[in-house]
C-alpha cells in the first residue's frame, strides 16, 4: 500500500501543529466559537448530540495492521472503547474531548493518518472498491487513481472553498461495489479498442434531499489528461454551482439544470482552455511510482482447489454459510475474498470495538499481507486470504464476534448514527437496523431471501444511503415522535436507481412488520432465483403497496 | 439553528455543551452548569425562558459552554422530563449503548 514520502509526512504534521495552536488559543478563548468552528471543521472535529465526533480519513478505505492498532489504541485511551466505520470508508469516534484531539492527531500522524478534508466544502475522501487489487475482472487497481486524486486533491488552493462538499468514487471493475453513480465525480476505468487504459466519467451524482444518479460525460478520459479534466469539471462546478443557497449547492442540481449536454460542452470548453496554457498532465514516471505501491503482494502458487477447505466446508455447517455469504472469488488461484462482517444479529452497523480492531489487525496481518479494506457497506475485508487458511480466519474472527455469516443478505444493513448521535438526525436509525436484524436472524431465512440491501437514514440527508437502498427507510420527525418512510428498488451498483416511496410513513412500531410484508410478498411474487431487486424491476411497486396498506 | 422548541411551550430548560469535553450541560437555578436535567432551571412562559437563555451569556463570553439553547421540558412525578425524542436521548446517552452516556453516570436520567 502507498507510504508517506516526505511532503506527505511534512504536510501532516505541519497542520497536527497548526490545529494544536487552534485548540489552544480556542481553549483559552482568544478564538471565538465562531472563529473556531471553520478550523475544527477541516480537521474533521463536529459537535454531535452527546459530545464531539471525530472523523479519520481512510484514504480509499485501505488500512495497514499498524494503523488499525493504532485506531483500536485511540479509541481505548481517548474514547469509549469502539469506533464507527461509515459510508466513506472512514472511521467515527463518537466522545472524544477538545482538548485531546491534538493527542489523537498526533497519534495518527505517526501512523501516515489524519482528518483532513474529513469535512469542509471541499474534496472529500476518495472512496473505490473494497476489492481493489484482488477482483477477478478487474482492468487496473482502482487505488493508483485514488491516490493520485488523493495527492492533488489535498489542500488544492483552487478546491478549498467550493460550493459544497464534493466526493469522487472510483471503480476498477464493470461490477460497481463502489456506488460510483451516487457521487458529485464517479470514475469507471476503462479499456479502448487500442487496449489503453482510460476513464468513464460520471458526474452529478448524488443522494441527500434531492437523489440525483450522475449522468455520463465522458466515455474515455486518456490516463495522462484524468487530473486535467476533472479540474476541468471542479472549475465549472466553482464557477456556476449555487452558493446562494446550500440546497442547491451540489453539483448534481447544476448538472439537473443545464443538463449532461451542456456540463459536457462546458467541461470540454474549459478542459481545451486549460491544455492551451499548459495542462496538469499525469508523467508516466509519477504514475508508474505510485502504481508500485499497489504493486501485487507475493502470491504463493498454489491449486485453486484446497482440499483443507472442502473438508471444513463439509463438517462445519457455520463455516459452510460464512463461506456461502462472506467469502467472494480472487483473481489468484488458491487465493479468496474475506468480507467481515460488522453487523452482528442485533448489533450496531459499522461498530467495531478496539479489541476486534487489534483481532482483525492480527488475523490482516497474518493471513491477509499485513492491510485490510473498509468497505463503503460499513464492513471490513481481507482482500487476499489463501483458502486453505479460511477456516482458521474464520475461527479467528468468531473468538471476536466478527464472524456473522450475513454479508449481502436482509441483516447486512446499513445504518447512519440517527438521532442516537447526530445532532442532524430527526429520528433514530440503528435500533430500526437491530430490530430489523433480530427479526431475520435465521441463517436458513436469510440465504433462503438471498440478496437484499435495506439502507437506513435518520434524516433526509441520506448519509445512511436510503435512497439506493433495495428497501429503504427514511426517518422523519413528525412533531416529536419518530415515523419512517419506505422506498423500494433503489440500487447502488452499475444499475443505480433511486428509489420509489411506497405511501404513508410508519410508526416505530409498524416498520418492522411492514419490512416483513414486503419480503413475504417478495417471496410469494420471485420466480425461481429471482433477487429481490429484479422481482421489483419486473413486477413494479403495486403488489408491495397492496400487501402494505390493504388492510391499513 | 435548528429549532429544538416548539413555539407555545409552557416550560423550558437551556442546554448547551461544554466547550472542553462537548458534554451536554444544563443551566441551573443557581447559574452553574449542571450534567444533569434534573437540576436545571426550569423557566415558565416565553418571557422567562428568554430571560433564562440570556444568562448562559456570560458562560458563552468565557468560553465554558458553547451553542446554548431552549429546549421544552415538562415536569411530574418523576422530575424533569425533556420534551422531545431528542433531548430525552441527548439528557440520557444512545439508546442503543445504555452503558454510555449521563444514563450510565447519573441517577434520575429518564428514559
Amino acid at each position: 500500500m502507498y507510504r508517506y514520502d516526505e511532503f506527505d509526512q511534512q504536510l501532516v504534521n505541519e497542520r497536527v501543529k497548526q490545529f494544536s495552536g487552534q485548540v489552544a488559543r480556542r481553549l483559552s478563548g482568544e478564538l471565538t466559537e465562531d472563529e473556531f468552528k471553520q478550523l475544527r471543521l477541516m480537521n474533521g472535529v463536529y459537535l454531535q448530540l452527546h459530545a464531539y465526533m471525530l472523523r479519520i480519513a481512510v484514504p480509499y478505505g485501505t488500512l495497514s495492521s499498524k494503523q488499525l492498532r493504532m485506531l483500536a489504541h485511540i479509541g481505548r485511551k481517548y474514547d469509549r472503547g469502539y469506533g464507527h466505520f461509515t459510508t466513506r470508508q472512514n472511521l467515527q469516534f463518537n466522545w472524544p474531548a477538545l482538548k485531546d484531539v491534538p493527542d489523537i492527531l498526533r497519534d495518527l500522524a505517526s501512523v501516515e493518518m489524519h482528518c483532513i478534508q474529513t469535512s469542509g466544502n471541499c474534496i472529500r475522501n476518495v472512496t473505490t472498491d473494497q476489492y481493489a487489487g484482488a477482483a477477478r475482472d478487474e482492468l487496473e487497481d482502482p487505488r493508483i487513481v485514488s491516490e493520485i486524486i488523493r495527492q492533488w486533491s489535498t489542500f488544492h488552493p483552487e478546491f478549498s472553498f467550493l460550493p459544497r462538499k464534493f466526493k469522487i468514487a472510483v471503480s476498477g471493475t464493470p461490477d460497481d461495489r463502489a456506488a460510483i453513480r451516487v457521487h458529485d465525480i464517479g470514475i469507471q476505468i476503462v479499456e479502448n479498442d487500442r487496449k489503453e487504459i482510460g476513464y468513464e466519467i460520471f458526474v452529478g451524482g448524488g443522494l441527500g434531499r434531492t437523489p440525483m444518479v450522475g449522468k455520463k460525460i465522458s466515455d474515455f478520459v486518456p490516463k495522462e489528461d484524468l487530473l486535467a479534466y476533472l479540474e476541468a469539471i471542479l472549475r465549472v462546478y466553482n464557477m456556476y454551482g449555487r452558493r446562494d443557497n446550500i440546497y442547491k449547492a451540489r453539483i448534481k442540481i447544476l448538472v439537473h439544470e443545464i443538463g449532461a449536454d451542456e456540463m459536457r460542452r462546458q467541461v470540454e470548453a474549459e478542459f481545451a482552455e486549460i491544455r492551451k496554457t499548459g495542462a496538469l498532465h499525469l508523467p508516466q514516471e509519477e504514475i508508474s511510482r505510485i502504481e508500485a505501491y499497489f504493486r501485487a503482494p507475493a502470491y504463493e502458487t498454489l491449486p485453486d482447489e484446497s482440499t483443507e477447505l472442502n473438508k471444513a466446508v463439509l463438517a462445519d455447517p457455520g463455516f459452510a454459510n460464512w463461506v456461502k455469504s462472506n467469502v467472494a472469488a480472487h483473481k489468484m488461484p488458491g487465493y479468496a475474498i474475506v468480507n467481515i462482517s460488522l453487523k452482528p444479529i442485533g448489533g450496531t452497523p459499522g461498530d467495531c470495538s478496539s479489541d476486534q480492531m487489534d483481532a482483525v489487525a492480527d488475523i490482516a496481518e497474518k493471513f491477509s499481507f499485513d492491510e485490510l479494506r473498509v468497505t463503503h457497506e460499513q464492513n471490513l475485508t481481507l482482500a487476499h486470504v489463501r483458502k486453505k487458511d479460511l477456516h482458521t480466519v474464520y475461527e479467528a474472527l468468531k473468538a471476536h464476534d466478527l464472524a456473522t455469516a450475513n454479508v449481502g443478505l436482509i441483516t447486512d444493513q446499513i445504518a447512519c448514527p440517527g438521532l442516537d448521535y447526530c445532532a442532524l438526525a430527526n429520528a433514530r436509525s440503528i435500533p430500526i437496523a437491530q430490530r430489523i436484524s433480530e427479526r431475520f436472524a435465521d441463517i436458513e431465512r436469510q440465504h433462503d431471501i438471498g440478496e437484499l440491501k435495506i439502507n437506513t437514514s435518520g434524516c433526509i440527508n441520506a448519509c445512511g444511503h436510503h435512497h439506493v437502498g433495495h428497501i429503504g427507510i427514511l426517518g422523519v420527525d413528525k412533531k416529536g415522535v419518530e415515523y419512517y418512510q419506505v422506498t423500494l428498488g433503489g440500487a447502488a451498483d452499475e444499475k443505480t436507481a433511486v428509489g420509489d416511496i411506497v405511501g404513508p410513513a410508519f410508526t416505530e412500531e409498524q416498520i418492522v412488520d411492514a419490512i416483513e410484508t414486503i419480503v413475504t410478498t417478495y417471496l410469494g411474487t420471485r420466480k425461481q432465483g429471482e433477487r429481490f431487486i429484479d422481482t421489483y424491476r419486473r413486477v413494479g411497486i403495486d403488489p408491495f403497496k397492496e400487501s402494505l396498506y390493504a388492510t391499513h | 439553528m435548528a429549532q429544538h422548541t416548539r413555539k407555545g411551550a409552557q416550560f423550558q430548560a437551556v442546554t448547551a455543551n461544554r466547550l472542553n469535553d462537548g458534554i451536554v450541560v444544563y443551566l441551573t437555578a443557581g447559574g452553574r452548569w449542571s450534567e444533569s436535567l434534573q437540576e436545571a432551571a426550569v423557566a415558565e412562559g416565553k418571557e422567562a425562558a428568554e430571560a433564562l437563555l440570556a444568562r448562559a451569556e456570560p458562560a458563552v463570553a468565557d468560553n465554558s459552554i458553547v451553542e446554548p439553547y431552549l429546549f421544552e421540558v415538562a415536569r411530574d412525578e418523576g422530575g424533569i422530563r425533556a420534551a422531545s425524542v431528542r433531548e430525552v436521548i441527548r439528557q440520557a446517552g444512545p439508546t442503543v449503548r445504555l452503558d454510555l452516556g449521563k444514563q450510565a453516570e447519573l441517577p434520575d436520567v429518564h428514559r
